[in-house]
């Protein structure tokens, strides 16, 4: 579905990801690990199509992502990440209804009030949807944003596949919500066979239980990848992070 | 927001502007009754001479100014909807990032260097005058406030910027009227207080026209500009192209507010306290901001400039003193309240 080929990003003379190759498979969901400064949030920038690479190319189902159009990229990728503040008082509801921008010109129609609905009952804020979104928590807002996300990539587009980069979205949210959220993305999966997902996580315990595939970052570099019961070893999160691991905490 | 309220809000809005244009036909320097505004309008209609004096200066002075007020209240208020939107901020208005000032030095200069060197295309010549000088003025603020790293606009930077490019332009102005002759200066003074007093048929059709396809123009863009409440990363995974946005954005708001400065001076804080208002009342969609804050911005123009008319009657308040005594304590209470993120 994604395809990466010798992707490099360089900003100010600084190398920020080197010569990055690898093909994500549909349907999956491949995680990227790495420390703090190893390029993982560039490259998923690459991705995402904010970012413009110095070198190489992002292909999406085999075209070149600068040869798709913003808003036909809007269309079938949504990008889960952290924090996000409005500068102005608006309702939940509202803000829900932006995931539906680039499926309509003017007003949106009966179909998008639907998905809307659904994508918040899904995430629990429908019982919130008059209250203004700066009053909310920080959980509740990034709740919110997920309900506004997934609103934006609801239903598959004919010839084409759908794609979620996530960028560190579990950040602040609690343990309860983390692993809701990541089963939630399961089960979506389930139900959308050809929705890839690709992001990052920073925490080992959910990379290992909900990925398929992981790509260890290290200085910029590919360290390794693959399966993740393949990749994820004491020995390469010891040479990647520098911490041992010992029995990890399993949460059903 | 909820449709049923916004469609409330719209009614109370022109009910409201319907009664203040009447009061502001009706009172002023001379009191005009109601049977002689009847009987100029029915001379208008049969297209007999006008004869009565109150009657002529209702149709030649006091209608136009009435409706002058109307538009330039949309114009101002709409640019400060189209501002704070694109900023990202409630404490902008075009009046703060130098669109008004630009406009103000490029009048200024046409009437002094138009005088000295006597070039005139007409009509047009003083509006294209403004708006020159009002995308100027912007764009250096708009240049200059863009941090080195990432290009975004800090509104610190953004409101400083404005105020050093305010202070540039309007020393510019102040120059041009040091070394002006007389009538030339007190037409430039005249830029600088704004007054509805000099409002002409001719004029109000170039600025109505203006106004209401900016207007227009504005609506179309009111869901992106909604989505960039997001912020403009966003936007821009909604599938928003931001440098175009920013551009037409900028464009439309400099020609509207330009060419109503042309004609009418600085008028401030209308663009500023007008969104303000309407968000505390419904909320923040740019659809309903929009077309309610042409609503309101012409309501409270017509007002402040009934109040400008009434306040020393015979004699009158420039109206930009108005809105500015109106303005200036709205301003700092909200730099004061809290639930807004700077």
């Amino acid at each position: 579905m994604i395809t990466l080929e010798n992707l490099s990003f360089e900003k100010s003379g600084k190398q920020l990801v080197q010569d990055v190759s690898a093909n994500f498979e549909k349907g999956k969901m491949h995680l990227i690990l790495g420390p703090n400064g190893a390029g993982k949030s560039t490259l998923i920038k690459l991705i995402s199509g904010e970012l413009k690479p110095s070198n190489g190319t992002v292909l999406m189902d085999e075209k070149n992502l600068h040869h798709i159009s913003i808003k036909e990229q809007a269309k079938i990728r949504a990008v889960l990440s952290q924090n996000i503040e409005l500068s102005f008082p608006l309702d939940v509801s509202q803000v829900v209804l932006m995931g539906r921008f680039p499926h309509y010109e003017g007003s949106p129609n009966s179909l998008d009030m639907r998905i809307c609905e659904e994508s918040m009952k899904l995430f629990r804020v429908d019982e919130m949807r008059d209250r203004n979104y700066l009053t909310l928590s920080g959980g509740e807002k990034q709740r919110v944003q997920f309900a506004r996300v997934f609103a934006q990539i609801w239903q598959p587009v004919q010839g084409k596949s759908r794609l979620l980069l996530l960028d560190e979205p579990l950040t602040f949210l609690d343990v309860f919500y983390q692993y809701d959220l990541m089963d939630k993305i399961r089960e979506f999966m389930v139900e959308n066979p050809d929705l890839t997902v690709l992001g990052v996580v920073h925490d080992l315990n959910i990379a290992a239980k909900y990925s398929d595939t992981i790509m260890l970052l290290k200085n910029s570099k590919v360290f390794a990848k693959g399966a993740s019961d393949d990749v994820l070893n004491e020995k390469n999160i010891y040479e990647v992070f520098g911490v041992v691991v010992e029995n990890k905490f399993e949460i059903k | 927001m909820n449709p049923n309220k916004s469609k409330a809000i719209g009614g109370i809005l022109i009910i409201l502007l319907v009664l203040i244009s009447l009061f502001s036909v009706k009172f002023g320097a001379v009191t005009i009754s109601i049977q002689e505004i009847w009987s100029s309008l029915s001379h208008i209609l049969e297209g007999t001479e006008i004869t009565d004096l109150n009657e002529r200066i209702f149709m030649q002075i006091r209608l136009p100014r009435v409706i002058m007020g109307i538009f330039v209240g949309a114009a101002l208020a709409v640019g400060g909807v189209l501002m704070q939107a694109l900023f990202r901020n409630p404490i902008v208005e075009p009046g703060l990032i130098g669109t008004s000032s630009g406009a103000a030095f490029g009048a200024a200069l046409y009437f002094v260097l138009g005088a000295t060197f006597g070039f005139h295309f007409g009509e047009w010549t003083l509006p294209i005058a403004a708006c020159i000088g009002g995308i100027l003025s912007t764009l250096m603020v708009f240049y200059l406030s863009q941090s080195r790293e990432g290009g975004k606009s800090s509104v610190v930077s953004l409101l400083l910027t404005g105020i050093a490019i305010n202070a540039l332009f309007l020393s510019g102005v102040g120059f041009l009227s040091y070394i002006a002759r007389d009538p030339q200066a007190r037409s430039i003074t005249f830029w600088n207080l704004g007054t509805l007093s000099g409002s002409y048929w001719e004029g109000l059709y170039l600025v109505a026209g203006v106004t209401v396809c900016c207007v227009l123009i504005s609506l179309r863009y009111a869901k992106q500009l909604n989505a960039l409440m997001l912020g403009e990363q966003e936007a821009q995974l909604l599938g928003i192209s931001i440098f175009q946005l920013k551009i037409k954005i900028l464009l439309v708001n400099v020609v509207m507010v330009a060419v109503a400065t042309a004609f009418v001076g600085v008028i401030g804080f209308v663009g500023l306290i007008v969104p303000h208002l309407l968000r505390m009342l419904n909320g923040s969609d740019n659809r309903f901001l929009i077309w309610a804050g042409a609503l309101l911005g012409a309501i409270i123009l017509t007002g402040a400039d009934l109040t400008a008319r009434l306040l020393l009657a015979p004699a009158e308040l420039p109206i930009g003193i108005v809105t500015s005594l109106i303005g200036v304590p709205v301003f700092i209470i909200l730099l004061r309240r809290s639930n807004y993120f700077f």
